[in-house]
């Protein structure tokens, strides 16, 4: 439920998306890459408008500001682990996601399978209309996160990077110390950072102080679609930081999962395995997006308190006497 | 190049971009573990040994 500050977007509802600033801000082809493929794309400049489904997803007195860009859905998706590339782009029309996290890999040898794949996928992404928020996925060093970054920046020409330093191959968690310091680099730097982080208290303070505006606690390890582990933690996280954009990204398996990180006050979630390795992945974007939404409403409803005990709910007075 | 032992005739990343058909590509660079912007790829000169990375868009979660 709320904590006695209320919804946390109170203060960013109020200064209002601007498209001037999201023009100015926004994920668009404000890298460094003028000179490459980052000029086609990703972002038109705009708002993240997502899919044709997208709207209610976050109603228009209720906007998503991130680093300034007004995002019309909270819910943002992954591009990876679809049956075929055709059931991911139904799959993000029925999510109505204005967000996609990419990653770059090794380009394929002249000649060989998965030569010039690049292409073919980035020509795939942008024909869904999001903005694309690069990964620096299976990175275990500082060297090796921040290197991704910049090759990010230039190809996808956004400053958005989604920042992993991964400290556990098994359970996938970051590295907290590794972290922060990659954050710090990047944000210096000019990069708008969205850590993929823990819950843990310290660590999500380090992170504002070395310049992150949005925090990506993890719900449980990524792809376990254990939901969230720790509720305790993510109620502290959102009630310790009521003015950063909180996302839920990892661990999440069931819309109704989505559904309580929304409950809870958070702003969004990230997932990509429970909508891919669904058995009918446009399907479950669509249940996904709908938790989303109800979750949301939920929140800024202001949800009872719970109790112990019973409370009825007909009325006492005026029952009649027939004992 | 990308972990493989590859013969190319290009001296500079521009000219190997261009040898292995990636001139208009979107991808990155890298060579010895270091970021080689676009802009600089042509100034950058290949010796025997060294690595490069040629990065492009993936899925992502």
């Amino acid at each position: 439920m709320p904590d006695a500050t209320g919804p946390s977007t109170t203060d960013v509802s109020t200064s209002g998306p601007s498209t001037a600033d999201a023009g100015a801000t926004g994920p668009g082809n404000t890298g460094p890459g003028a000179t490459g493929p980052g000029t086609t794309g990703p972002g038109t400049g705009g708002p993240c408008t997502g899919g044709p489904d997208a709207r209610g997803d976050s109603a228009a007195g209720d906007p998503l500001l991130l680093y300034g860009t007004p995002v019309v859905s909270r819910l943002m998706l992954g591009t990876a682990l679809y049956p075929s590339p055709a059931v991911m782009a139904a799959a993000f029309r029925r999510s109505g996601a204005a967000i996609a996290t990419v990653s770059l890999r090794r380009e394929g040898a002249p000649g060989a399978d998965g030569a010039r794949a690049g292409q073919a996928f980035w020509d795939l992404i942008r024909g869904l209309g999001v903005a694309v928020l690069p990964n620096t996925a299976g990175c275990h060093s500082v060297k090796e996160a921040v290197t991704t970054a910049h090759m990010a920046r230039e190809v996808f020409g956004t400053p958005w990077i989604k920042l992993e330093v991964i400290g556990r191959t098994d359970t996938l968690q970051p590295d907290p110390f590794a972290l922060v310091e990659a954050a710090r680099i990047l944000a210096d730097d000019g990069f708008q950072v969205f850590p993929y982080t823990t819950e843990d208290l310290v660590l999500a303070e380090k992170l504002v102080e070395a310049g992150c505006e949005v925090l990506m606690p993890w719900g449980a390890p990524i792809g376990s679609g254990l939901g969230l582990t720790n509720l305790y933690g993510l109620r502290a996280i959102r009630a310790t930081f009521p003015d950063v954009p909180l996302v839920v990204d990892a661990g999440i398996g069931l819309p109704s999962q989505a559904a309580q990180a929304l409950e809870l006050g958070f702003d969004a979630v990230l997932l990509n395995t429970a909508v891919a390795k669904a058995g009918d992945p446009p399907a479950m974007a669509e249940a996904f997006a709908a938790a989303v939404r109800a979750g949301r409403l939920a929140y800024l409803a202001d949800p009872m308190a719970p109790r112990d005990m019973a409370e009825p709910s007909t009325p006492v007075i005026g029952q009649a006497f027939l004992a | 190049m990308n972990g493989t032992p590859t013969d190319v005739q290009a001296t500079d990343i521009a000219a190997l971009l261009s040898e292995l058909g990636y001139a208009d590509a979107p991808v990155a660079t890298a060579l010895n573990e270091t970021f080689v912007p676009a802009g600089s790829r042509a100034a950058t000169a290949l010796a025997a040994g060294d690595r490069i990375e040629i990065l492009a868009p993936r899925q992502g979660g």
